[in-house]
């Protein structure tokens, strides 16, 4: 693979086993320490560039958000025109402006959903579909369609389902009279569980995909251990293969309170984000477009989103790199 | 991962619990079908065939009218322009950007491995509106010369949808792929250094072939979530006729069109790209979210 050229080079070039300095953060692993002044440099840039895209387009913004939501703003007059306000935008925020505890519920809601419904139900079609049914994978196919259709998609094929006069419902049951049909997307009592009804038709199938795979990884000899013991399928499942299985779980768990944090684009295609159907994303969004744009306030509900999401964020990053970082 | 799918099939015997097992499957599986079938029906009748007759109802004629004027009215292969124009660069710069950051990470050790490999896995578990208040102000202060954006600015240009789609995007391909590259032998990583490889050829040469199963896994789902955004593309632009075709979507909506079976026919065109992957990338796709989820 490396050509001729290469094969004489002098590898001892910077003396990669000075400690500390620039060189030592650079030391190879294993036993090797060949990296030549030019290698090491390769590597920085390798890191460095696509990291100060990351951290000036993500985590700054980030940063910003939370410094930001102590100011007030509107955008125009440069930097200077910034104000320190201390807590005023939270406490606006909780104290006189009406949407925002409809929308912190309807997140709930939303999480609670997902949690308690869409999230076990993709689990117990993937532990179904573990069982060697035959048919196996057209079943997964089908569960799994919904995951590669984009949200604003199915807010569409919502409106197909549910809406008033045009929509399967209605027609099915014969109430597209205008004195006693249902506005399954525009009652505030119905539309959010509407809604969740067919974001619970993506979320199902994505936890179903993962699942399936988690449910691979287990040792069989497990399963039949359990069974030999005298376990049945359910004790067996709860005692033996879900606790095997508590890394995919928790990234399970992770996804579904992100996707409850994330949801958006269903709620904005059928009537952005009103009467009923307020999430926090939507009252983000609406502080920049739409009338003014009010960027301390808008920092200060994202500040809040990113509160709730951490603790999303965090567990994540705790299961994923403990062993590593115990290394 | 562990290759599990060698249970002998033979096992399978017909008793009750295996019959209500199909059963439930097969029900179910089509209730998930149900709503993507009817949009497909819906579209293939004409609105006064459904208006005289009903939604529910067999249908007096098919055609495919609805699909020809939702293309022709609606401009949508402009639409799908503009969608090629941002995710393609954006799926190959995500993924070269990735590779090199997972390469450096994966191989070598630094004192900060741990710290960035984290910052890169928690930036893209963020939600997109934690951010989008100083990016948005961000985007209309950044200047950009003219050929990249007629307004000066990132804001309302490609180059800045793409940009975001690359900065959020990195982090999960960096995490993926450096559990990728983890599991590849650091002796072969050596043996180039023996041969007096520099770090770029090795991974040039050794790891970037080798890393060919994750990176078409990835660049499948990238393609898919990049194709179906419908956030940055509405907040960060504001000229219609720029937007990627899932963002267009939604301002077509009641001004081309009019009724359900109208909005079916587009909802199902601008599927398709994402019924390709579905069709004839599954397995890529899958693997792709599964290798994000399931470590090494």
């Amino acid at each position: 693979m490396a050509d001729d050229s290469h094969a004489i080079r002098p590898v001892h070039e910077g003396d990669a086993s000075t400690p500390g300095g620039v060189t030592s953060v650079f030391v190879r692993k294993r036993r090797h320490s060949l990296l030549t002044r030019g290698d090491r440099w390769v590597l920085a840039a390798m890191i460095v560039f696509p990291l100060i895209i990351h951290v000036a387009l993500v985590w700054g913004p980030t940063l910003a958000s939370v410094l930001l939501s102590f100011t007030r703003w509107d955008g125009i007059g440069g930097i200077a025109a910034i104000k320190p306000v201390g807590l005023e935008n939270y406490r606006n925020i909780f104290t006189i402006y009406p949407p925002f505890d409809p929308a912190l519920r309807h997140n709930l809601i939303w999480f609670g959903f997902f949690a308690i419904l869409a999230t076990p139900f993709g689990m117990f079609l993937a532990v179904l579909l573990d069982r060697d049914v035959a048919g196996s994978r057209i079943y997964q196919s089908a569960f799994y369609l919904p995951v590669v259709l984009s949200l604003a998609i199915i807010g569409f094929i919502a409106q197909l389902i549910f809406s008033p006069d045009q929509g399967f419902i209605n027609n099915l049951i014969g109430r597209t009279q205008p004195n006693d049909l249902i506005d399954w997307l525009g009652n505030p009592s119905l539309n959010l569980w509407a809604v969740l009804l067919v974001a619970s038709w993506r979320q199902a199938g994505y936890v179903m995909i993962l699942y399936v795979a988690g449910l691979k990884s287990v040792d069989p000899t497990l399963k039949e251990a359990a069974a030999i013991d005298g376990a049945g399928e359910i004790q067996s499942f709860f005692r033996v293969v879900f606790p095997v299985l508590k890394p995919i779980n928790i990234v399970i768990l992770v996804i579904t309170t992100i996707e409850a944090l994330r949801a958006f684009d269903i709620v904005y295609i059928i009537n952005k984000g009103t009467n009923g159907l307020e999430l926090l994303s939507v009252l983000v969004t609406n502080n920049i477009i739409g009338e003014a744009s009010r960027i301390g306030f808008g920092s200060a509900i994202g500040t809040i989103l990113l509160v709730i999401s951490l603790s999303g964020i965090l567990t994540f990053l705790y299961w994923t790199f403990r062993r590593e970082a115990a290394e | 991962m562990n290759r599990a799918d060698t249970v002998p099939t033979s096992r399978r015997k017909v008793t009750p619990a295996r019959v209500v097992l199909q059963a439930f499957l097969i029900v179910t599986s089509l209730v998930w079908l149900f709503p993507l079938v009817w949009a497909l029906y819906t579209s293939l009748r004409p609105y006064s065939d459904t208006a005289e007759r009903g939604y529910v109802s067999l249908p007096g004629v098919l055609t495919i009218a609805n699909y020809t004027t939702a293309w022709r009215n609606a401009d949508l292969p402009h639409f799908f322009w503009n969608s090629f124009v941002i995710t393609v660069p954006a799926v190959i710069l995500t993924l070269f950007l990735a590779t090199m950051v997972a390469f450096a990470l994966s191989r070598f050790t630094f004192r900060f491995n741990l710290a960035l490999l984290m910052i890169f896995t928690a930036g893209n578990l963020l939600p997109q509106q934690v951010i989008i208040t100083p990016l948005y102000r961000l985007y209309l202060a950044l200047p950009l010369p003219s050929f990249l954006s007629d307004t000066g600015v990132w804001y309302d240009s490609f180059f800045g949808i793409i940009a975001i789609h690359v900065a959020f995007q990195v982090g999960f391909c960096v995490f993926v792929l450096s559990n990728y590259m983890k599991t590849i032998p650091m002796e072969l990583g050596e043996a180039a250094v023996m041969d007096g490889a520099s770090v770029w050829r090795q991974y040039r040469s050794v790891i970037l072939p080798l890393s060919r199963p994750p990176l078409a896994a990835l660049a499948t789902l990238l393609f898919t979530w990049i194709y179906n955004d419908f956030f940055w593309a509405l907040v960060l632009m504001s000229t219609g006729s720029k937007r990627p075709v899932t963002s267009a979507l939604n301002n077509l909506q009641g001004l081309y069109f009019v009724d359900n079976n109208l909005i079916a026919a587009a909802s199902i065109l601008v599927a398709i790209p994402t019924l390709i992957v579905f069709f004839a990338l599954q397995g890529q796709f899958v693997r792709g979210l599964t290798l994000g989820a399931t470590k090494g």
